[in-house]
């Protein structure tokens, strides 16, 4: 079979604009988690969130194709770059080359913008960009532009599964020979006022801090940014001297087929399984999990459990980076496979913030308040979605 | 609106309870306790939104907090007392 590995990583987010900056927050358990400062924020009941601050995409794109880009697509594009400068990719790779793309609610903040116009101000029009910047598949397309990447190139949205699913069917790509390297991760821009309006509804938000697996928890905090990985066949990579950083080893997908937003640990539990047998791993080998950890009580009492099943009574340190660079929806997969690099590479494990006391209910080993070092062969990063999606991706040391 | 009476309160709450839950109302009893009545976690969160359109109130609630409720939302009595304290202060 066709090895994957991974060759770059980029990413824009609430800790840092760059990886280096992000793994520095990281391993230094600063959270990007603040007050929101978008339009109209002072109307809505949950005001914190991980917002991407002082983002000036003129700094980093051309002014003149601004107006096509959504912020969606704007963090895709700046992490991209970062991503592909890191793996020194030759420009050009044709129909060898791809791009699959997470996102739940790609140019959420177009469609605001516009229904504002229309709806609210009483206009009559709206840009003629409109379409091109809302598509979900836009944060993709564009890069395959800025790239010259001709092949399989899509979007793929399944909500806070939607980046583990797309580096998923990323790595099977170049398994089944399709593509020789995809850009893949996932890019999100939900912080505006209506995006949070939807979620306020379900009560399930934070109003203070996010706190994965600890008791006082009040729910998820959500996060904005993006971030692009690049899986490349490894004899690709090793031909042009390529540094990897780490190897695709294994993914799962399974669905629970039961609630729509209720998680159910079975399906979690045959996600995490379904990866190790794709990785050809044993639960032994896992030196770390990168766990989904909302910080809802739903999600961190089903993945504990689920994580014992799988594991056992000795699973490996587990860590939420969520309530670092906050849930990033249909990016947070990507934030949290470049956490795993940094556990891979560096042997650090981040912190799990904003803890305050165990959880009777989350019998896990959890690194909580400062980094943990650790020599770790292997990592799973876990990802489970409203609609009983579950997505599970095992990365090891190249 | 004129302050609304503890029985109109009461029957909006099992007004909206009986739509969410598919019963008719005759079967959501002025006692009741929702666990018993089997409203899961999306239909608790439809009907306080209802009681919210209902009453122009906003309910503190959140779900992962069922230990240290703002809002006592497990029975009957407890939410009609809740939604007559939050008109009272509005």
């Amino acid at each position: 079979m066709r090895r994957v590995v991974i060759t770059g990583i980029g990413t824009v987010n609430a800790l840092a604009k760059d990886v280096p900056g992000t793994f520095a927050a990281l391993t230094e358990g600063r959270s990007g988690i603040g007050p929101l400062g978008f339009r109209d924020a002072d109307r809505l009941t949950i005001r914190i969130g991980a917002e991407v601050r002082d983002w000036d995409p003129a700094a980093h794109l051309p002014a003149a194709n601004l107006p096509l880009y959504d912020p969606v697509t704007q963090y895709a594009l700046v992490a991209g770059a970062e991503a592909v400068a890191m793996a020194g990719l030759p420009f050009g790779l044709g129909a060898r080359g791809g791009v699959i793309l997470g996102t739940a609610a790609g140019g959420i903040s177009t469609w605001e913008d516009s229904y504002r116009a229309v709806f609210a101000e009483g206009r009559n029009r709206v840009s003629p960009l409109v379409v091109p910047r809302l598509m979900h598949n836009a944060p993709a397309s564009h890069l395959s532009i800025a790239h010259g990447l001709q092949g399989p190139v899509f979007a793929v949205s399944s909500a806070c599964a939607s980046a583990n699913q797309a580096m998923g069917l990323a790595l099977q790509q170049i398994r089944s020979g399709a593509a020789d390297v995809m850009l893949t991760g996932g890019a999100e821009a939900m912080l505006c006022f209506g995006g949070v309006k939807a979620w306020e509804g379900l009560r399930v938000l934070a109003p203070d801090m996010c706190r994965p697996f600890s008791l006082g928890r009040k729910g998820m905090v959500i996060g904005d940014g993006a971030g692009v990985l690049v899986f490349e066949e490894e004899s690709h990579a090793r031909a042009r001297g390529a540094t990897v950083l780490a190897e695709v080893a294994g993914f799962a997908m399974t669905a629970d087929a039961r609630d729509i937003v209720a998680p159910d640990p079975d399906g979690a539990v045959a996600a995490m399984r379904g990866a190790l047998a794709d990785a050809g791993l044993s639960p032994a080998d896992i030196g770390h999990i990168n766990a989904h950890g909302t910080g809802t009580l739903a999600n961190d009492r089903s993945e504990s459990r689920a994580i014992v099943r799988v594991f056992g009574g000795h699973a490996p340190p587990v860590t939420s980076t969520k309530a670092a660079h906050g849930h990033g929806i249909g990016a947070t997969g990507a934030f949290e496979a470049i956490a795993c690099i940094l556990a891979l590479s560096r042997g650090i494990l981040p912190p799990t913030l904003g803890f305050q006391a165990p959880d009777p209910e989350c019998r896990v080993d959890l690194v909580h308040r400062v980094a943990r070092g650790a020599k770790v062969n292997a990592v799973i990063s876990n990802a489970f979605a409203f609609g009983g999606l579950n997505a599970v991706l095992v990365l090891r040391q190249a | 609106m004129t302050a609304a009476t503890r029985a109109e309160i009461e029957a909006a709450v099992i007004t909206i309870l009986a739509a969410q839950l598919l019963l008719p109302v005759s079967d959501v009893a002025p006692d009741a306790r929702l666990d018993d009545l089997g409203l899961d976690s999306l239909g608790k969160v439809e009907a306080i939104f209802a009681l919210e359109e209902r009453f122009a109130i906003s309910i503190p609630f959140n779900a992962n907090e069922p230990d240290l409720p703002e809002f006592d939302f497990a029975t009957v009595p407890g939410i009609v007392d809740g939604v007559a304290g939050l008109i009272a202060a509005r």
